[in-house]
């Protein structure tokens, strides 16, 4: 298989920004990874755009405004792992010779307030049963009970990620936060509160992906494995989101699908990474995330925070950016997102939230479907 | 008047019961009623009422209306385990998250939502603690 290199990375911050559209941000991104790359029109030959909520032709409008068309360019819909999907078929189209140059990106204006999703059939609506925050609770509680989790354990995971978040000026969130602010804010959804579950925004990430020797060795950041899956059934949890499942279920959780491929893929485990970004939608999530990405053995979360290991300075940091606490989530661009943040940390550009000699990168998203998306990145 | 929110999840009567099918090559049980079993997609699953009391599995409250609800808040949510090896998700009666246990028996209830434009109560299914 041919070898990819992400050759150059954009961004637009995640936050709320009033009077800016979708195809705003997105021309932010993809002008800033465009240029990084050196290549402009003619030079890439095809685009995935990762959003979820953008509408008919998002791609499309952002390449139009840049005078960029004729290509394929193929809107990418998987949940929170959109961008994860786009950047899959987009390195599966260079691995296997179609193309040599490919554009990625995710843009997304989230609506405010609670996620409102066409997953749910009406009558879930109408029932209560769509409530994406007591989905979130229901799992943290059965990670509670079955990993030795408290509610503290949950608050300092809130606190790390916006003490990381405090060093990325993209996050939308830059103010650290203490344990006693996390559990004194509303509960949401028992055992979350407010400051537990991260904001559904706005934002944009790029990336140009082309084939390893066209890109000069010195700059460039080798992409590993890039892997999507859905789920098998069985757990009445699982983020596929279903009405029922079994008493005893022993499926694997999407998540630990999507990163066995990718260990495989990139012929690397757990213990060869140096640095992670995974999907903390809520602070127990980051938990479970941890869990069943191998980086802990089962269970064993509770114990990895307590370590240190997964801080800033730590054995393996994770989510160093300030994660979706920190950054807030905009889906299409949740996922590559992560991917500019540890592309710019195995460059050794991240200033004061640096992953010191930091060579193998992780990233992972999972959401509604289930999709489930794991990138390995090295240098 | 009484409707309910979606046809073919349940029947009221005493007690009453969530439908659902069973595989006949695998065993599994599905609910909602399923086309072809969600596990190992064997055609025309057979139709079966679930019975109960269950016990409690997980559980929490929504303390904000979620989109498209147009009931009272908080109410209770949860994962109620039936003795056909399913667990399932409803509403529970109870929205006071600390009044519950693990692992405690409940048992199936048709309750109201709210009422809809014509005056109907719209009904659907709910656990309660036993």
């Amino acid at each position: 298989m041919t070898d990819v290199s992400v050759a150059g990375v954009g961004l637009h911050p995640f936050g709320r920004f009033d009077g800016v559209s979708t195809t705003d941000m997105g021309v932010v991104a993809v002008r800033a990874a465009l240029r990084e790359a050196g290549i402009g029109k003619g030079d890439f030959q095809a685009a995935f755009c990762g959003t979820a909520y953008g509408g008919v032709a998002t791609g499309h409008k952002v390449l139009s405004r840049l005078g960029m068309t004729g290509m394929p360019i193929l809107d990418v819909e998987a949940g929170c792992a959109s961008g994860g999907a786009a950047l899959m078929l987009a390195a599966a189209a260079i691995q296997a010779g179609q193309y040599d140059s490919v554009l990625v990106f995710g843009t997304e204006k989230m609506p405010r307030g609670i996620i409102r999703s066409s997953f749910f059939e009406p009558w879930q609506e109408e029932a209560g049963l769509a409530s994406t925050p007591a989905f979130f609770g229901l799992r943290a509680q059965r990670l509670c009970q079955t990993s030795g989790i408290t509610k503290d354990h949950l608050a300092r995971v809130v606190v790390k990620n916006r003490r990381h978040g405090a060093a990325n000026p993209d996050a939308m969130y830059q103010k650290e936060t203490t344990v006693e602010a996390v559990l004194s804010s509303r509960v949401v959804c028992e055992p979350l509160h407010l400051f537990m579950l991260c904001s559904p925004n706005e934002g944009a990430a790029a990336l140009v992906l082309r084939r390893a020797d066209l890109v000069p060795s010195g700059t460039s950041v080798h992409l590993a494995a890039a892997v999507l899956r859905s789920h098998i059934p069985g757990s009445v949890l699982s983020e596929s989101t279903p009405l029922a499942g079994l008493a005893d279920d022993d499926a694997p959780a999407p998540t630990t699908l999507a990163a066995t491929d990718a260990y495989e893929e990139a012929g690397l485990g757990p213990s060869d990474l140096h640095v992670v970004e995974c999907q903390d939608t809520d602070a127990a999530r980051e938990l479970g995330s941890c869990e069943e990405l191998g980086l802990c053995e089962p269970s064993g979360s509770a114990a990895l925070l307590d370590s240190g290991a997964t801080e800033l300075g730590g054995r393996l940091p994770v989510n160093p950016s300030g994660g979706l606490l920190s950054k807030g989530e905009p889906l299409g661009a949740s996922a590559l997102g992560q991917v500019v943040e540890l592309v710019r940390q195995l460059r050794g550009e991240c200033g004061p939230r640096q992953v010191h000699g930091a060579k193998v990168a992780l990233s992972h998203t999972v959401g509604r479907g289930a999709n489930a998306g794991v990138v390995i990145l090295t240098r | 008047m009484h409707v309910r929110v979606r046809e073919g999840l349940f029947v009221e009567g005493d007690p009453p019961a969530l439908l659902g099918t069973r595989c006949a090559a695998c065993g599994s049980v599905h609910f909602p009623r399923a086309d072809a079993c969600t596990y190992c997609a064997a055609e025309d699953p057979e139709p079966i009422a679930l019975s109960g009391p269950g016990t409690l599995w997980a559980w929490t409250a929504v303390t904000a209306p979620p989109p498209g609800y147009q009931g009272a808040v908080p109410f209770g949510v949860g994962v109620v385990e039936l003795p056909e090896g399913v667990r399932i998700i409803g509403r529970l009666t109870e929205s006071d998250p600390a009044a519950l246990s693990f692992g405690q028996a409940m048992e199936l209830r048709i309750v109201p939502l709210h009422t809809d434009e014509d005056g109907n109560d719209v009904m659907t299914y709910a656990f309660a603690p036993a």
